[in-house]
């Protein structure tokens, strides 16, 4: 219904555009198919696996001077090396009170009994007694695990990671909130820092800050501080005119405005970054942890070299809890934070002295006496944990994997492998040419300059080909994102109960390091392009069926009601009126879906992709391939950023067409 | 309302008493005693890097175990990638890596150009690198073995992956691989697919055996894999002193190569004895593979690992000892 009225008062206002462009686009795809059957194989662009460019071999002499120059150039003297000190220096003294024996002692100074006692006083105080008992849960739970130590290094270095990047984000987000140029300026730069692998700067950052805590943590917070800028900007951005314009009026300065005015409304949102940016920082606990960085991570890598399973699972269970409560503490802290406290503030007040001295009563305990300092042996959840997950993987392994192979085969050959024909194997000029034809039609003029450079610095990588295997492989794992977005997405949209039960899995499937479920995938579907698709759908669904639940559920209950009070079956609610009113959702859940789809190239590269992840892997692996991977990975970079400015565009003309109706 | 609120107030009281009534009780419990300063002898910190391969926690948990008991060392182990450990040589955070492969572009940026690393001779292990094929094959196949006969065989080796040819799959971003070259200038019918990583190789040789499907890939030995399945070589044309100059004409098998151990140079010119004994450290395949097989089947810690095999070959640790 709704859809035939856009459908018709657009083709009213556009009448050319909106007949010509499908045409226009069939147009091109028939074309390329033609050219392609007539020129295939010729310009591919093939890059043999270990030959470099020029470039690949001008960026490794790069690299060679930065090292040679550590010792003499005065920009190591006296700032780098100055940053790594303070970076060290801070995780060393937080290891120190949670983590590791320091300061003469044999033990940390805070010891479990203390550490719960605290989380779960400071959960209670900023938010509510819930997530409280589930922090104290989720910390017990490390301890149970036999993983206390380890849990608190990954804690210790994330809290660092977070503190620093809220420290530099926070304020930088509230420039980009106050000053349009500064905003353009920054969001390429934030684009960059989020979507290159993290493989290709971790050698260089040892280089440059060394071996040990600091360049553990640097590499984390280029990964996490992002959504702190972004969002604080956005939170700025969207406080409502009105109460500044009031401010103004009482005459207040620029400063006056900016804390009583426009930080205030827009709380609720900034805690909203620094819950992103935690979640963000924890996703870097096992890449990290190959230059070092104490904790979990470890532990995860460890087991792989022994392809050890269980083991992996066990801490990877302790990485997704503690990503759990940090996300409900947090959450909760920024709900408290607009709605307040109903409670009396004299027994408020009674209640926080009373329960902190509880809190420090145990802290003194553990600092003092053995047994509240270490956590006792006797529980060994952890072994049952990870003999569980072997049981299951490898009864999976067993029986399911004849289906799974079938399964692989069959998109493989349907759908993986022609459409890779079709991208490597036409002409590059040919290729850019339909690129960026296609980024006009769908997108805007704008969408399609940006595509040309695209193609540009692709081909000027050298890695034409490479990009486009991987290209393939994320369009394949993107459509597979979406349709999973929309068919659960829908589904916990109309069901809270679907939502309850689905919701914690979603969170599990994107906190869980993708270590550890490489050798499952790899036992079901072989070495293959398939597996590194599968990984990353398996780390891309779930924003995906957020997005699309949340658009779903925000539709007003009374539309949904007439339309079953006017003869609706549930099929027709969903797609007549539930789909479309969610549309923005849709395009929102594509673009985050594929973004967090070009985040898992690497990780693909580790199982079979090929490709640009290979290349990136091997770079790091291997110092004279290092340039190639600097290269594969700006390619990444690259790929994300014509295929999101091409979404964009395209988002935003769709979104033009409803809004004629409404003038 | 009220009446909660009151709740509340008991329950903290309530709360409060318990831990005091727990904080006396505790009070008997034994308490943490500070540690004294560790008495290092003349041996000092000692830092060995980990690379991420279990053969090589193998040698590096016996050095430490033996610097630790016998010399008084304080050791520091460092998990990190090869080319970032080279790196610590030149910023002093790394002393010793104990099991290197080869490596010659690492060997002349930072032994001959940089000078910041020495050679600390060969640790007796020889490592082999080559193409394998999972024990049923060899069996069922007598003559895949020789890689005249691998043609024959290519169609048996097609995946999803290799475009209609048979496949080779290749593994460890680490290692060098001259596999493209060989596949073209052997005139092979095959394509080289990456499995990008340690464990999905292992894994994919795993399932073949266990399933008796064919795979043909790169691996080596020693590695605590083969004790789980005796994966056979394939026989390529024999390697020959220089056959692989040119990376472009390659026609041979890999090389034998001598593993070895690199220090850094400032940790060899203080020549103490967590050198010497790096420096004097020797052992053999079956050695390395034993404790490797401790630590990845047997579940063992390197530590357990290291401490078993040192109690057990006396005779051999002396010989690294420093002689003073």
């Amino acid at each position: 219904m709704a859809t035939t009225t856009m459908t018709n008062s657009s083709a009213r206002t556009t009448p050319r555009r909106r007949i010509n462009k499908p045409l226009a686009v069939a147009g091109v795809l028939v074309f390329w198919l033609v050219a392609w059957t007539l020129l295939r194989g010729q310009d591919m662009l093939v890059l043999p696996r270990a030959t470099l460019t020029d470039l690949h071999h001008w960026l490794n002499d790069v690299n060679d001077s930065v090292g040679a120059s550590r010792n003499s150039s005065p920009i190591f003297l006296y700032f780098f090396n100055e940053i790594r000190a303070v970076m060290d220096a801070l995780v060393t003294f937080v290891q120190g009170l949670i983590a590791q024996p320091a300061y003469g002692r044999p033990v940390p100074v805070l010891g479990w009994l203390g550490v719960i006692a605290l989380v779960s006083y400071a959960s209670w105080a900023f938010a509510n007694w819930r997530v409280a008992l589930l922090a104290a849960g989720g910390f017990t739970l490390f301890g149970l695990q036999g993983l206390w130590q380890e849990s608190m290094d990954t804690l210790a270095l994330t809290l660092v990671a977070v503190l620093v990047s809220l420290l530099f984000g926070i304020p930088l987000g509230i420039l980009a909130g106050l000053s349009d140029r500064f905003h353009r300026l920054i969001t390429p730069v934030l684009d960059l820092m989020q979507t290159m692998p993290t493989f290709v700067y971790l050698a260089p950052l040892t280089l440059v800050f060394l071996i040990g805590p600091a360049s553990a943590t640097i590499a984390t917070l280029i990964y996490a501080m992002p959504p702190a800028i972004r969002i604080t900007a956005h939170g700025i951005r969207s406080v409502p005119a009105p109460p500044v314009e009031a401010t103004d009026s009482f005459g207040a300065t620029r400063r006056q405005r900016l804390t009583k005015a426009l930080l205030p409304l827009s709380k609720r949102t900034i805690v909203l970054g620094v819950n992103q940016t935690i979640m963000a920082a924890l996703a870097m606990v096992t890449v990290a942890a190959l230059i070092d960085a104490p904790g979990l991570g470890k532990t995860v890598i460890k087991a792989l070299q022994t392809t050890d399973v269980g083991t992996a699972f066990n801490a990877g269970v302790a990485i997704v809890v503690m990503a759990i409560v940090l996300d409900r503490v947090t959450t909760a802290a920024s709900v408290r934070a607009e709605q307040g406290d109903s409670t009396n503030p004299r027994t408020r007040r009674m209640l926080l002295a009373g329960f902190g001295l509880l809190a420090a009563v145990c802290s003194y305990l553990s600092y003092t006496y053995l047994w509240a300092a270490e956590f006792p042996a006797g529980v060994r959840l952890g072994e049952h944990l990870s003999q569980g997950a072997t049981a299951v993987t490898t009864w999976a392994q067993n029986n399911l994997s004849d289906l799974t192979g079938a399964v692989k085969d069959g998109v493989t050959i349907g759908l993986l492998n022609p459409l890779e024909a079709l991208l490597t194997e036409s002409p590059w000029w040919l290729m850019g040419a339909v690129i960026v034809a296609l980024a006009a039609l769908i997108g805007n003029l704008r969408a399609a300059a940006v595509a040309a450079v695209c193609v540009g610095l692709l081909v000027g990588s050298g890695l034409w080909h490479a990009s486009m295997v991987t290209l393939a492989m994320t369009l394949v794992a993107t459509m597979l994102v979406v349709t999973l977005g929309v068919v659960v997405g829908v589904w916990m949209g109309r069901s809270n109960r679907a939502d309850r039960v689905i919701r914690p899995v979603l969170d599990a499937g994107q906190t869980m390091p993708a270590f550890v479920y490489l050798i499952p995938f790899v036992a079901l579907f072989s070495v293959s392009r398939f597996t590194a698709i599968f990984a990353g759908v398996v780390y891309a669904a779930p924003v995906a069926i957020k997005i699309v639940a949340d658009g779903v559920r925000a539709i007003p209950q009374s539309t949904v009601e007439a339309a079953t009070a006017a003869g609706s079956n549930n099929w027709q609610t969903i797609t007549k009126v539930q789909l479309p009113m969610a549309r923005q959702s849709l395009t929102l859940a594509t673009n985050q879906g594929l973004i967090y789809v070009l985040s898992m190239v690497v990780i693909g590269g580790l199982v079979g992709a090929g490709a640009l992840g290979y290349d990136v892997v091997a770079g790091f692996s291997q110092g004279q391939l290092y340039g190639k991977g600097l290269a594969a990975g700006v390619a990444i970079v690259v790929l994300g950023i014509m295929l999101d400015r091409i979404a964009r565009a395209a988002a935003q003309r769709s979104d033009r067409a409803p809004a004629a109706t409404h003038t | 309302m009220r009446s909660i609120v009151n709740r509340r107030v008991r329950l903290a009281g309530i709360s409060l008493s318990t831990v005091a009534a727990l904080a006396l009780t505790a009070c008997g419990g034994a308490k943490v005693e500070s540690s004294d300063a560790a008495d290092s002898g003349d041996c000092g910190t000692f830092t060995i890097a980990i690379n991420p391969w279990v053969g090589y926690e193998a040698n590096a948990a016996v050095i430490a175990h033996v610097a630790e008991t016998e010399l008084g060392c304080t050791v520091v182990k460092k998990d990190l990638k090869e080319e970032i450990a080279w790196q610590g040589f030149g910023t002093g955070q790394v002393d010793a890596i104990v099991e290197n492969w080869g490596h010659d572009d690492l060997k002349k940026k930072y032994i001959e150009d940089q000078k910041t690393a020495v050679d600390a001779g060969s640790t007796g292990v020889e490592g082999v690198i080559g193409w394998y094929v999972p024990p049923w094959m060899a069996e069922e196949y007598p003559d895949i073995t020789d890689w005249n006969n691998l043609n024959k065989y290519a169609s048996l080796f097609e995946t999803t992956e290799s475009g209609g040819k048979g496949q080779l799959l290749d593994g460890d971003p680490s290692f060098v691989t001259n596999d493209e070259a060989l596949v073209k200038n052997l005139e092979l019918d095959y394509k080289v697919v990456y499995a990008g990583s340690e464990p999905a190789l292992i894994q994919a040789f795993r399932q073949a055996e266990k399933e008796k499907k064919p795979v043909l890939g790169y691996f080596y030995d020693p590695q605590w894999f083969l004790s789980e399945v005796e994966l056979v070589k394939v026989n390529l044309p024999e390697y020959q002193e220089g056959c692989d100059a040119d990376p472009e004409k390659v026609a041979c098998d890999y090389p034998v190569y001598d593993l070895d151990k690199i220090v850094s140079k400032s940790f060899a010119d203080a020549n103490g004895p967590a050198y010497q004994l790096v420096n004097n450290f020797t052992w053999t395949n079956e050695d390395q593979n034993l404790v490797a097989r401790y630590i990845a089947q047997d579940n063992m810690s390197p530590e357990e690992a290291a401490k078993k095999w040192v109690e057990a070959n006396k005779d051999k640790v002396e010989a690294w000892l420093p002689q003073s």
